[in-house]
């Protein structure tokens, strides 16, 4: 397959707010389920283990009319709460069986209460996970928060979790991550065949899809991508940082390449490369999930940094790792995570003498032209000082 | 999150005076370390470990209470403008700015003095995400040690067994050892235990106050007034004989006031005739507290009860710190600080506001920094509407930030409200009178 035929279906599923593909899929077997869940990182293996399938909600996008969503929230909190309530309040999501609401900041650990008084038949959880990362503190706390996510989800489906069946689990998505990672490595390496378009798309799919459906969509379209020879532009090589949670319009991604940069990393999915390195499927399965968060996972603005030496210092990693000429911090309005972490974030980047800019984005936002400028300032800018 | 009397000036009974000077002294000695030796903790309001805190014989500093002392004398909107001409986001909570901006013009305190740099700097981050960062941004500037405590959400409404032990382990063995070490004293758990009684005496005294809106005519006002009376036991003085005494003379004050049959006292003086019995949700606006105030008092309108008065912890249903078992207890009492609870719960305690109180309604002040409080509120509204059948009404204000208070509009909206509140009355009465 092409990777124009593979895009085309990734787009499809990108565009499809009845979440299609989910739905067929549980259809299929009565024993399956459907498990929601919100930005920036679940434990899909647990899930998976029990025969059910992890969606990921990322709020409508730029085509999904909100109209109930608004009745709920002031105009000073952020889009992808509201565009998720639409989701709910239209039926888009009466297949989903559970609802995963992640700690990431107080809109989405309110709507998890919401979610309560609006769907009292579905299940709803708030998702905590650990600040603190001591094994023996905040490790423990963690094991058991899974331990109660398994038992709660064991209750829902009738499934049973075993052990065995999340190890199993942890290797399929060992197997996902590694190729989410490859993916990257390739967009750094040749990002005139692979786009940023491309590598968005394909992410945003393995949210709605079966996890081995998508591992098998990465394959083809690496050894696709692989094969292309487009022209190299001269577009400078940068990293968006602050877009982990409401994602822009993918307009406003193509933008930003348009204007001259190749985007050679960025934050907007986390949840598969949340864990950084391969979780050991041999031993306690919670225990290696848990290990895995507390000492090997990504940063985000969604964690607490425990050492201010440490501030920005992912991120700075990211953008020597991957030959990167400037950072464009990019957040939703009103997102207090990425924003009260950005000053921080720009902090180190001064320090090193790393270009950069900000702009907010809405995931509705329209007019792309004000970005694309800037955007295209920052390119030449930097092309004229390098 | 709780104020100093001292900027309003209404007419002072003994209790005002007292906290007055209680919250003053606090000042005092934080600007005067370095001749009274002692060593500075900043921490946060909500789930503040002050009785922990005092037992190492450490003072405590809330930056919160700073940006309202600071907003109440007109000064954070310069604060907040030049923390956002640094960089900071004008999304972002307005408190943050209001720090942020109070260290970049000399960090002074109330008193006209220097407040001197942490020595500690201590977050418990109850209720709210942006105490996370807040804290990293302190961190950044005054790299001093620093310790975390995290306090796990009540995402299903209940505070379970996994959830208090991760508390009590951290902390065992991350913010005990820390204050040791930044104090130089060894834990000393029966200090501990002796300021956490002190606690639960004051705390009874608290809810009496707060409990004695149920009168008609209500002797409070339990939102603007009450911010007074939660001074002492939201801030560096609960676990404190001052405190103590403070909610003694209080209540003592508050029984005359039943007995006379008197209203609340406001900055025009005791209140006229109650006309409309009203329960708040969301913090109050600072800086323009008092006109905020006026548009109430002057229509008869006082608060009966207030769910921002339970943010630095929810005394009224029952919780206690409990000096037998003082680490567990501590670990309850951050755990059930009222925006740690899930929106559900927050909206059973409203209906049980509306209901054992009389209330004729329910007003929402949403602020436009506090994503913790405000997000999910309309729906907060809807709910209590559809449970109890009085109306409710929204109004928009910022914490600190004087930009978002646009007074026309809030006037607007409330006098518009406590007509309607009239008119409601007005027909169930015809109703009731076509009955007959
Ligand atoms: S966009 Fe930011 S503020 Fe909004 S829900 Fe996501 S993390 Fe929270
Ligand atoms: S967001 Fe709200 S709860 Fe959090 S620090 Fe700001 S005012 Fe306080």
């Amino acid at each position: 397959m092409s990777t124009v035929d593979i895009i085309k279906r990734c787009e499809e599923l990108y565009e499809d707010t009845y979440f299609t593909a989910a739905r067929e899929w549980k259809a299929a077997d009565p024993s399956r389920k459907v498990i929601g869940y919100m930005p920036v990182y679940v434990p899909r293996e647990i899930m998976h283990a029990g025969n059910m399938m992890s969606l990921g909600i990322l709020g409508g996008g730029d085509n999904l009319e909100v109209i109930h969503g608004d009745a709920y929230y002031q105009s000073y909190i952020c889009r992808i709460p509201r565009s998720t309530i639409e989701l709910g309040k239209t039926g888009r999501l009466d297949f989903v069986d559970g609802m995963l609401f992640p700690s990431i900041c107080d809109v989405i650990r309110n709507l998890s209460g919401m979610w309560k008084l609006m769907f009292p038949e579905t299940y709803v959880r708030y998702f905590d996970v650990p600040q603190n990362y001591q094994d023996d503190i905040g490790g423990n706390y963690y094991v058991a928060e899974l331990q109660e996510l398994r038992e709660g989800l064991e209750k829902l489906s009738g499934n049973k979790i075993t052990d065995e069946a999340i190890r199993n689990s942890i290797q399929i998505y060992n197997i996902n991550r590694n190729l989410i990672r490859e993916l990257y490595d390739l967009r750094s390496e040749m990002p005139h065949n692979v786009s940023s378009n491309d590598v968005y798309l394909l992410n945003r799919a393995g949210m709605v899809i079966p996890v081995e459906e998508h591992n098998e969509m990465l394959r083809d379209y690496m050894d696709a991508a692989m094969r292309l020879d487009n022209p190299k532009r001269d577009n400078c090589r940068i990293i968006i940082n602050g877009s982990f949670c409401e994602q822009p319009p993918l307009n406003l991604i193509r933008s930003i390449e348009l204007a001259g940069c190749y985007i050679v990393d960025d934050d907007y999915m986390l949840v598969n490369r949340w864990l950084l390195n391969e979780v050991p499927s041999e031993g306690n399965p919670l225990q290696n999930l848990a290990d895995a968060f507390i000492h090997e996972s990504a940063d985000s603005a969604a964690k607490y940094c425990d050492r201010h030496e440490d501030v920005g210092m992912y991120l700075l990693g990211t953008v020597k790792e991957r030959q990167a000429e400037g950072v464009i911090f990019a957040a939703p309005s009103f997102c207090d995570p990425a924003l009260l972490e950005r000053p921080m974030l720009t902090d180190r980047m001064k320090e090193h003498d790393i270009p950069h800019i900000s702009f907010k984005y809405a995931e509705n936002s329209g007019q792309m032209q004000p970005i694309r400028e800037q955007a295209g300032t920052f390119a030449d800018s930097i092309k004229l000082w390098s | 999150m709780s104020a100093n009397i001292e900027t309003l000036d209404p007419q002072k009974d003994s209790s005002m005076l007292m906290q007055k000077e209680m919250i003053n002294s606090n000042y005092d000695a934080l600007t005067d370390t370095a001749n009274n030796g002692k060593k500075v903790c900043s921490t946060f309001v909500p789930g503040n470990l002050n009785e922990l805190i005092q037992s190492f014989g450490m003072l405590n500093n809330l930056p919160e209470t700073n940006a309202i002392q600071n907003a109440m004398r007109q000064q954070s909107g310069g604060m907040i403008q030049s923390a956002e001409r640094m960089g900071h986001s004008e999304d972002v909570c307005t408190y943050v700015k209001a720090d942020i901006g109070m260290m970049s013009k000399g960090n002074i305190a109330p008193n006209g003095k220097p407040m001197p740099n942490p020595d500690l700097l201590l977050l418990s981050y109850t209720g709210c995400f942006t105490f996370m960062k807040w804290f990293e941004l302190l961190r950044q500037e005054y790299k001093c040690p620093t310790v975390m405590l995290q306090v796990p959400y009540q995402g299903d409404g209940e505070v379970t067994q996994n959830m208090r032990d991760f508390v009590v382990k951290q902390l065992k063995e991350e913010v005990i050892p820390a204050l040791e070490q930044v104090s130089g004293n060894k834990f000393d758990i029966d200090a501990l235990r002796e300021q956490m009684r002190r606690s639960a005496q004051a705390e009874d005294d608290l809810v009496w106050v707060l409990e004695s809106a149920k009168n008609k005519p209500s002797p409070i006002d339990a939102y603007f007034g009450a911010i007074y009376y939660l001074g002492p036991m939201f801030t560096a003085f609960r676990g404190t004989q001052q405190a103590v005494d403070y909610y003694k003379v209080l209540r003592q004050e508050i029984e005359q006031r039943i007995k006379n049959g008197q209203g609340p006292i406001t900055p025009g003086g005791s209140m006229g005739k109650e006309k409309y019995r009203i329960v708040m949700e969301g913090p109050p606006n600072w800086t323009n507290f008092r006109e905020f105030w006026k548009m109430f008092y002057d229509e008869g309108a006082v608060v009966v009860a207030s769910t921002y008065t339970k943010v630095g912890g929810v005394y009224d249903q029952g919780f206690r710190h409990d000096a037998d078992n003082p680490l567990e207890s501590l670990a309850d009492y951050c755990l059930g600080c009222y925006t740690n609870r899930n929106l559900p719960k927050r909206v059973d305690m409203l209906e049980k506001y509306v209901k054992d109180y009389e209330a004729d309604g329910l007003l929402i002040n949403s602020i436009k920094s506090c994503n913790s409080f405000s997000a999910g509120q309309l729906m907060m509204m809807q709910e209590i509407e559809k449970r109890t059948g009085v109306p409710g009404a929204f109004v928009e204000t910022d914490l600190v930030d004087p930009r978002y208070f646009s007074a026309a509009n809030v006037k607007n909206r409330l006098e518009s409200y406590f007509q309607m509140i009239e008119q409601r009355r007005q027909g169930q009465s015809n109703m009731i009178a076509s009955a007959r």
